[in-house]
């Protein structure tokens, strides 16, 4: 059967791939487009790491078909920063060291972002419970969520 | 066969497809079951049938009569709706407990009942508000009460080509109340042991002039508790009647031994959750009078 062809939106930049008809938009994000900040974690929904939005949700692109996203709008790590500034809540993640191994770091990023465009005034509760998709083996959790309510602190200031 | 990937735009072409490729085929709305399954090797179908391009799927309708949820609406579009979580707020905090942040922005309350977990936290919510489903297929629409919509774990009432389209919540009057409480052994993330959902009615007196009680994970499907709801019935939500209506949930429930709990466990949790659900469901009810 001939490669399914998909026209997409990927932070903002038209993109076209090719896919098999069960590839997850995680595999066709890291190998068809090269874009390899979405990590790939448990593959089954539990952990975080490949967040992405679809249309501004959140969402676990491992459990995203990539044929999926034939006219939508994608948004990964790579689009976050602005050019070389990074967005405040990747800055306190480094201020607050939110992070050791790295390998969730891409998903709380995504993920800690799109809470904030909801929420710009989170609890500490609120936090931990927006990031409760998100698994994190290194940091015990605590440096993340500081992290992030200074960031928020800081896009509200 | 090969893999396919099919995108229907009306019901009709979606329930064609399923009925041509049979078992080969499978409805695919948020995938956050289906794709998981097909990982694990448990499922493996050919031909996946992406629900979402189909308006009616995704519609959502507050009406002065029903409530009408499309299948494939996802439970974070769901929760985002002010009405919906004031009309229905046991239904929309059991929608809210199935998976993380970024699970609620694909699962839906359709796939929930089409997945036919026993545990599935959505169903009892929906049964105690006497949803009931409209399921299309080759010859046509019928409707289904959602309390026979599962018929043991994994499956379902549908038919070759048939497809769940939406679910038709009546509209619960202002002197109404729901709840869903679901019990599991850490704050967020899990399945449950037990869950219970509740709605009822009470008059200006308080007393209670309808209700349903309905029991999850405890039974292979979830289990329409006419026991428990009668024993509400006629008199207000008093000490006596949580004790009834506790002891008929316990009567009721009929669990198995598993790695979440025994069953002898199980059966107690019935209990005191189901009165903890009565009693937010008839707070609830009485804000509304």
């Amino acid at each position: 059967m001939a490669k399914l062809h998909v026209e997409t939106s990927v932070n903002g930049e038209p993109t076209e791939f090719l896919c098999e008809p069960h590839t997850t938009l995680l595999d066709a994000l890291r190998n068809d487009i090269g874009l390899t900040g979405t990590k790939e974690g448990c593959a089954t929904g539990d952990c975080g790491a490949c967040s992405v939005t679809l249309n501004g949700r959140l969402v676990c692109s491992c459990l995203v078909l990539a044929a999926e996203v034939s006219g939508q709008e994608v948004g990964t790590v790579e689009g976050v920063a602005d050019a070389e500034t990074l967005h405040p809540v990747q800055q306190k993640l480094l201020e607050h060291a939110g992070l050791q191994c790295g390998i969730c770091t891409p998903g709380v990023v995504v993920a800690a972002k799109a809470l904030l465009e909801r929420d710009p005034n989170p609890s500490e509760r609120d936090v931990r419970f927006w990031l409760a998709g998100n698994l994190c083996r290194c940091t015990g959790y605590d440096k993340i969520i500081r992290a992030v309510l200074d960031a928020a602190t800081e896009m509200r200031a | 066969m090969q893999a396919g990937f099919e995108q229907p735009r009306t019901i009709e072409e979606a329930t064609a497809l399923l009925q041509k490729h049979g078992d080969a085929a499978r409805p695919f709305a948020g995938g956050t079951d289906l794709l998981v399954q097909m990982r694990g090797g448990m499922r493996s179908p050919d031909i996946l049938v992406d629900l979402k391009r189909i308006p009616e799927l995704g519609q959502l309708e507050i009406g002065s009569d029903e409530i009408v949820i499309g299948a494939a609406c996802s439970t974070a579009s769901l929760r985002e709706n002010a009405e919906l979580v004031r009309l229905l707020p046991g239904l929309l905090e059991a929608a809210e407990l199935i998976g993380s942040e970024q699970i609620q922005g694909r699962s839906s309350i359709g796939g929930n009942l089409c997945n036919a977990s026993p545990a599935a936290d959505s169903v009892p919510a929906l049964v105690a508000n006497s949803a009931v489903c409209s399921v299309a297929g080759p010859d046509g629409r019928r409707d289904v009460p959602a309390a026979e919509f599962s018929t043991g774990p994994g499956s379902t009432v549908l038919g070759s080509g048939e497809l769940l389209v939406s679910l038709r919540v009546p509209r619960p009057a202002p002197d109404a109340g729901d709840a869903y409480l679901r019990f599991i052994p850490r704050s967020e993330m899990d399945i449950a042991v037990v869950g219970v959902g509740v709605a009822l009615t009470l008059d200006a007196d308080g007393t209670c002039t309808a209700a349903r009680v309905a029991l999850g994970a405890v039974g292979p499907t979830v289990i329409d508790a006419t026991t428990a709801a009668t024993a509400l019935l006629g008199g207000p939500i008093d000490t006596a009647a949580l004790e009834r209506v506790s002891e008929a949930a316990r009567e009721a429930a009929r669990p198995i031994d598993d790695k979440r709990g025994t069953a002898a466990y199980r059966k107690h949790v019935a209990g005191v959750l189901t009165r903890r659900t009565v009693e937010i469901a008839a707070r609830r009810a009485a804000e509304g009078n």
